[in-house]
């Protein structure tokens, strides 16, 4: 963590860059919040730990736009993005300067409450540890329990871009990424819709799932279209919530890098990555392995095609 | 409940069709005196790439209980490729709408051309017998469409 505001600190001073875009503590202790460091002053704020799971990359189609060169910290699977978003030219590569910072996985506040800790005042870590102090004394947690769902299925600690790089990762990748989808395509379908209902019946559209999604990035969203009748406002129906979710996954289908955003910020812990990892498994199954963000060059699958694509009816006969 | 409800389920079926190859093949099937049955309601869409998703959301919302989507034969748009994207859409779209627990039978797409007044009015028959069996959809619809 001195590392990274070190390195700030000299490149600010150096004026390569204009700013920092980095996290800095919110309201919470396990909330770090995205933020711009303009001086030395504001640099003492930034932090980098375990709970600094927000992918910066979206903020920077902003940065973009600014004056002068930003220097971002990115993650490695939030390096994803990052091409993803050259590759649609919402970025500018130019106007950032990439610090790939190390990551040994991202925690996730829900996941260690659901271990049974309440009413928790601190947490800090220590190697594989997690000390918390909760109002009913100190405890301490297995860092690997309280990782967050995505960090589970790591794609891998390798920056796809970068112009530096600081600190050390460490491999946290240890379940079947599809297990999620392949259980419920087991289902039948009374039990796969009545498992949507159950879920999707708690979105309350905040659309914070697509405000902070890296590829949806239009300037105008279909969502926030007057003529659409569900914009602005919670989900009236079942209907509605199905058609938003749905829209929602298939407009990023084949830009999609899986980084789990959408459901690291749902506040009513809809499991979102179910949607985007179905489409990505069968982009997969059918039109051959992809990973959206490896590098910033490829075409994506859905604004390619090939004279031997799969018939539609493949669904049907796939069972 | 209107007095005037049916007792007998009668399905409605939405057909999207190309322009250039299905709706002609839809009118060739007219005019050879072919019979389908009248659910299927066609709406002309100037390429079976014209297809939105949310198109075929809509119509599940507002009661359809199945859309067939028609277009041009792979090699033969009127556009050079669209319906090569339609297919890898209308795929992904399918698997989505099967992921979520909404039939298969529910959704279809076919190829016809102009042409193919009889494979128009096959595949009609057999998508509108094919919805009957499946029944009234109740998974996708907006209670407040429903009269």
């Amino acid at each position: 963590m001195q590392e990274l505001g070190k390195r700030a600190s000299e490149l600010l001073a150096a004026g390569s860059v204009a700013r920092v875009l980095g996290w800095k503590t919110g309201d919470l202790a396990w909330g770090p919040v995205p933020a711009y460091f303009e001086n030395e002053e504001q640099l003492s704020e930034l932090v980098y730990n375990g709970f600094c799971g927000a992918n910066l990359s979206k903020y920077m189609i902003e940065a973009s736009k600014l004056k002068g060169k930003t220097l971002v910290f990115l993650k490695p699977c939030d390096t994803y993005s990052f091409n993803q978003l050259i590759k649609e030219h919402r970025v500018d590569r130019e106007k950032a300067l990439i610090i790939g910072v190390g990551c040994h996985g991202k925690l996730d506040i829900e996941a260690i409450k659901k271990q049974g800790i309440k009413g928790i005042e601190s947490i800090s870590e220590e190697g594989s540890e997690l000390k918390i102090k909760t109002i009913y004394g100190d405890k301490s947690l297995d860092y690997n329990l309280a990782l967050l769902e995505r960090c589970h299925v790591c794609k891998g600690k390798e920056h796809r871009i970068y112009d530096e790089r600081l600190l050390e990762s460490k491999e946290t990748g240890d379940k079947e990424r599809f297990a999620g989808v392949n259980e419920i395509e087991a289902m039948s379908p009374e039990e796969k819709f009545a498992f949507f209902q159950k879920e999707l019946s708690k979105c309350i559209r905040c659309n914070a799932c697509r405000n902070v999604c890296p590829a949806c990035s239009c300037r105008k969203c279909v969502f926030d279209s007057n003529k659409f009748d569900s914009a602005q406002k919670a989900n009236v129906d079942s209907f509605e919530e199905k058609m938003f979710h749905v829209i929602r996954a298939f407009h990023v289908a084949g830009r999609c890098t899986d980084c789990g955003e959408c459901s690291r910020v749902c506040p009513q812990g809809i499991p979102l990555h179910l949607f985007n990892r179905k489409f990505i498994k069968d982009i997969d199954q059918l039109y051959g392995e992809f990973k959206a963000g490896e590098d910033a060059e490829t075409k994506g699958p859905l604004t390619d095609f090939s004279f031997e694509d799969a018939e539609p009816g493949v669904v049907a006969e796939r069972g | 409940m209107s007095i005037n409800a049916k007792t007998e389920f009668e399905p409605k079926i939405v057909a999207l069709c190309c322009n250039w190859c299905s709706y002609a093949g839809a009118d060739l099937a007219g005019s050879s005196r072919l019979g389908y049955p009248a659910n299927i309601k066609i709406i002309r869409v100037p390429c079976s790439c014209r297809v939105n998703p949310m198109f075929i959301l809509r119509a599940f919302e507002k009661g359809a209980d199945g859309v067939i989507i028609c277009g041009c034969h792979p090699g033969d748009c009127h556009y050079s490729t669209g319906n090569y994207y339609a297919r890898r859409r209308m795929t992904l779209l399918f698997s989505m709408l099967d992921y979520i627990g909404v039939e298969q039978g529910r959704t279809r797409v076919e190829w016809v051309s102009a042409a193919e007044g009889v494979k128009f009015g096959a595949t009609m028959n057999e998508f509108a017998a094919k919805i009957h069996s499946l029944g009234e959809n109740v998974r996708l619809g907006d209670l407040r469409c429903r009269n």
